[in-house]
């Protein structure tokens, strides 16, 4: 049986892990090796890493701290942020990535995702949205770390996203974000239902009961969170022993 | 020493990682001299099989694997590795394998999303070296949208269940094929991983 997967996020900026609310007021957590680490002890089931000032200056130092990650942990490693080309691509890969997450160059340039799946496989694309619900009720994608609506629906871009051939998709609730009270379940179940690839949900992770409630009601595939983690607010092996209970295939 | 066929844009990186890790010597490679000298070969998986196999032709390695493995030289195959070892594949049309395993690739089919991907179980089906440590319903981490088809039952080492019955983990003498990424299966993996190390050994 194909287990819920449980994923730690690392927001890094400039080789450190840090953390901000609603994507503002960062502050710095921890060493990204030392922390992958111990994720990778506790049984996390992936790791991602979001380089989230993505920089021209910062790249190379962010590939090499992909590498020095990549070869402390067994367990597969997604890595997003920054990532311009199909270059950037090869390069992330083979810093020792597992798949890459595209977010504001794929509603740039969607037949990017096209050809990187093309040419490295599906499933090391993965799309990644950052959502909005609006005054209509229509959830809208966010560019540029969420501070630029598109008007794109983000329900039709996903579903356009599977069509290109992205492997996967993080859906990201920017009203949620950072708030701790629970994941958006409406945004994740509309996704969801509406493509055939695995669906990562994300922001708003504050208890385990929020995650087995994304899990189960809105049909995510994997549950991610960053610092609820970090701090060890939810304790990793506790959740799945907390998932395992409730019916939940997790890997133990 | 480990050859690693280095043939493609994947991360094979953390195959070498996860090698050095355990205290086994891994080199990535497409020279016929690094091959030869090898005490065993892994071929990873990279991409769509067609593409591989040319650029396995391209590279000329693809006679080299075959003399090697008829040697009796330890050769396993991983994820998209795995599938080349056999005869054919239908992926996007109809393809030939490098013919060491019989069988046929074909797109995984039933009720279930495709490519598959995450963690699932091992059903074990006979005793093998390459199980120690590693018990029945363990977790490993899959991602894949092919699979093996109509090879011999007495191959079959090991299983998975998504939208039918998987090849998980095979075996015939010295080639090993692995659907799975045993290099990104945490502490389960790197058993396997020592297991084959013992068998190059």
């Amino acid at each position: 049986m194909l287990a819920k997967r449980i994923i730690p996020c690392m927001d890094v900026d400039k080789g450190r892990v840090v953390k901000g609310h609603k994507f503002q007021n960062i502050q710095d957590v921890a060493d990204p090796v030392e922390l992958a680490k111990r994720y990778n002890q506790s049984g996390a089931d992936e790791l991602v890493f979001y380089d989230i000032t993505a920089s021209n200056e910062n790249r190379p130092l962010f590939l090499e701290v992909v590498e020095k990650v990549a070869a402390e942990i067994a367990i597969p490693f997604t890595v997003g942020g920054g990532i311009r080309s199909i270059e950037d691509i090869y390069q992330t890969l083979r810093s020792g990535a597992d798949k890459v997450s595209i977010n504001s160059l794929a509603v740039k340039n969607p037949d990017l995702i096209r050809e990187a799946a093309l040419k490295f496989g599906s499933q090391c694309i993965v799309l990644s949205i950052d959502a909005k619900q609006m005054d209509s009720g229509k959830w809208h994608t966010f560019i540029k770390g969420g501070r630029e609506d598109t008007g794109i629906d983000a329900v039709a871009w996903a579903k356009e996203g599977e069509r290109l051939g992205a492997g996967e998709i993080v859906v990201n609730a920017i009203d949620t974000d950072g708030d701790k009270n629970g994941y958006n379940l409406e945004l994740t179940k509309a996704i969801t239902s509406n493509v055939n690839i695995p669906v990562v949900a994300s922001g708003g992770a504050g208890s385990k009961s929020h995650i087995l409630e994304v899990l189960t009601k809105a049909d995510a595939d994997a549950a991610l969170a960053a610092s609820v983690f970090h701090y060890n607010d939810i304790n990793i092996p506790e959740l799945k022993t907390f998932l395992d209970q409730n019916g939940i295939s997790v890997r133990r | 020493m480990i050859a690693i066929i280095d043939y493609g844009a994947g991360n094979i990186k953390s195959l070498q990682f996860a090698l050095t890790s355990i205290g086994l010597d891994a080199k990535l490679t497409t020279e016929a001299s690094v091959i030869r000298n090898s005490d065993g070969i892994i071929l990873p998986g990279v991409g769509a099989f067609r593409d591989a196999m040319e650029a396995l032709r391209n590279l000329n390695l693809t006679e080299l694997l075959q003399q090697e493995a008829a040697a009796g030289k330890p050769l396993m195959g991983i994820c998209l590795g795995m599938q080349l070892l056999f005869d054919k594949s239908y992926e996007d049309g109809e393809w030939r394998g490098l013919g060491l395993l019989q069988g046929t690739v074909d797109r995984i089919s039933g009720e279930v999303k495709v490519p598959h991907m995450g963690w699932n179980t091992l059903t074990h089906h006979q005793e093998s070296s390459l199980l120690n440590g590693v018990p029945d319903e363990s977790y490993v981490y899959f991602v894949h949208s092919y699979a093996v088809r109509s090879y011999p039952q007495h191959q079959l080492v090991s299983s998975t269940t998504y939208g039918g019955l998987i090849p998980a983990i095979v075996q015939k003498d010295n080639l090993i094929g692995m659907q799975f990424h045993p290099e990104k299966s945490g502490r389960i993996g790197l058993q396997l991983l020592k297991n084959v190390g013992e068998m190059i050994a």
